[in-house]
């Protein structure tokens, strides 16, 4: 009997150990790596470094900016195609299949997919020339119209990653009992109230996972940005990278990466705190 | 009614918001050069064939980019498996104190910028001399794939009856013999599934085998480095190449893909 009480920890002890050894160290690591001087001692010299950076506001900017126009912009899209699939007669199956082939594409891979689009000769210049709004391609992707680069941007993340959003939701939604909705349809209520007073808060839980991974996830937004505007539209993970690969210096990275982290883990305080779930749903 | 229509008619919109800027790449990717540089465009390819894909493959490294995607992406899909499955087996059939926890320190993993784990372990890698193998690359992929290998195989194992485990020790078996004749039979499609999701993860990432490597380049990594100073057809090819095995993979896991992502929201 002994063994068996101790079996389930034997079965866990590989992966707990991996994870430390891959997680919790390197975080430490990287907390040690931006504060230690090249002499050894303590120092917020690779802050200040990154701070007085040219790029570093921008790229903060940027970074904030793509976390707060592509999540909103996701999970409203995901939460109507979850109600949509829903409100599906035929074909969702494939409707579901197809809606989240996006999920196994690389952010390099849809970085270059949109650059297809938006490049001088792509396909959104033949359709303007087509609708006769320009007559020579339109330069978009370049230095001085950063906007336009942050739209390519958008538009690309938007297409891959809504699915992984959608795929939370739907599960979340399989989770509710179909006689709440039912109750409140007996009482009179309108789809549109079902759909605000029932649904939504029951999908409360699924919309705070699905808004604290993406979030997450936008914040480290790299290749997408490095496919479609190189260094011209700067990010925060893209900034750690140069620093790393281009200047060699791991501790200005690294406080890259810590302010990456840094942001992620207040956002998801702020997530966690505003949609805090009310008493009475969690007794 | 119509409303019905209506519905129908947004679902198609979005099938083709997926699929037209797929179908646009790999348009690009079977044409030749002209029609790659043509302007302006049509929707529909003007010419297949093969230039741009094969000038892609015939670029120095890119074979060998692709043999290393492939190496790393195998050592991941085993180390995430073998190290993942027991502990899902763990999490499925025995309470234990801590099972909370652990399940807290996977969640908890998935909440960590790439960035604060591949500039430590790039500069400790270097110190342990496995800087630029395929095997450090493939130790960083595991650490993304095994939380979610953890979270789906225990739900795989979940869904087998723990009475068909216990009737086969009462017929003699060890727990040993019975896993093995019994449970992982049934776990098999499950098991492949985790399998598959591990290697697509690996042959994605890009930001953790971009930094760990300098010459043994995986393909992401072989590719973003050298997109400022490729030309477009290279780009186009490379980015198909790219997403084919995500086609695959979500055809063939599409049962699974509600414990692989929904499974967050438990």
């Amino acid at each position: 009997m002994r063994t068996e009480r101790y079996l389930p920890y034997a079965l866990i002890a590989p992966s707990v150990l991996f994870l430390l050894f891959f997680f919790a160290w390197p975080l430490l690591e990287a907390l040690l790596l931006s504060v230690r001087g090249g002499g050894g001692g303590w120092t917020l010299e690779n802050f200040q470094r990154m701070a007085a950076d040219l790029y570093f506001k921008d790229a903060l900017k940027y970074t904030l900016l793509l976390a707060l126009v592509v999540v909103p912009l996701q999970v409203v899209l995901a939460l109507g195609m979850a109600m949509l699939l829903g409100g599906l007669s035929r074909g969702r199956d494939l409707f579901l299949y197809v809606w989240t082939i996006p999920l196994g594409i690389s952010d390099l891979a849809a970085g270059i997919v949109w650059l297809a689009i938006f490049t001088e000769r792509g396909y959104l210049n033949s359709l303007l020339q087509a609708l006769g709004l320009i007559e020579q391609p339109q330069l978009w992707l370049s230095y001085e119209t950063p906007w336009m680069i942050f739209l390519a941007v958008v538009a690309a993340e938007v297409w891959r990653a809504t699915a992984i959003v959608f795929v939370i939701l739907v599960a979340g939604l399989q989770l509710i009992p179909k006689e709440y909705s039912e109750a409140a349809e007996v009482f009179g209520a309108t789809p549109w109230q079902r759909f605000w007073r029932v649904t939504l808060p029951l999908l409360k839980p699924s919309l705070q996972v699905a808004l604290i991974l993406r979030t997450i996830l936008a914040l480290e937004v790299f290749a997408v940005v490095v496919a479609l505007g190189g260094r011209n539209l700067p990010v925060l993970a893209g900034e750690a990278y140069y620093w790393y690969n281009a200047y060699q210096n791991p501790g200005v990275a690294a406080a890259y990466a810590v302010v990456v982290l840094g942001i992620s883990v207040l956002a998801t305080l702020v997530y966690l705190r505003l949609m805090r779930p009310r008493q009475e749903e969690a007794a | 009614m119509n409303l019905r229509r209506l519905y129908m008619v947004l679902a198609v919109l979005l099938v083709v918001w997926v699929l037209l800027p797929i179908f646009l790449i790999a348009t690009l990717a079977f044409s030749d050069r002209p029609s790659v540089f043509a302007w302006p465009k049509g929707l529909l390819p003007q010419q297949f064939s093969l230039e741009t894909i094969s000038f892609f493959f015939g670029v120095e490294g890119v074979w060998r980019a692709i043999r290393n995607s492939l190496a790393v992406a195998a050592m991941t899909l085993v180390f995430s498996v073998l190290l993942g499955a027991p502990a899902g087996y763990a999490l499925a059939r025995y309470r234990f104190a801590g099972a909370d926890a652990y399940r807290l320190l996977i969640l908890m993993t998935r909440a960590f910028p790439l960035a604060i784990l591949a500039i430590p372990l790039a500069v400790r890698f270097i110190q342990l001399g496995i800087y630029d193998t395929l095997l450090g690359v493939a130790l960083v992929h595991t650490a993304l794939a095994l939380p979610f290998a953890v979270l789906v195989t225990s739900s795989l194992f979940l869904s087998i009856p723990k009475e068909l485990e216990e009737a086969a020790w009462t017929l003699g078996c060890n727990r040993l013999q019975a896993f093995l004749r019994v449970v992982l039979p049934l776990a098999l499609p499950g098991l492949a599934a985790t399998a598959i999701f591990a290697f697509v993860i690996s042959w994605n990432e890009v930001f953790a085998a971009t930094l760990l490597t300098l010459r043994e380049r995986t393909l992401p990594a072989f590719l973003l480095t050298s997109l400022n100073d490729s030309p477009l057809p290279f780009r186009f090819a490379g980015g198909f190449f790219l997403i084919v095995p995500a086609l695959v993979f979500i055809f063939v896991i599409r049962r699974y893909l509600f414990t692989l992502w929904g499974i967050a929201s438990r």
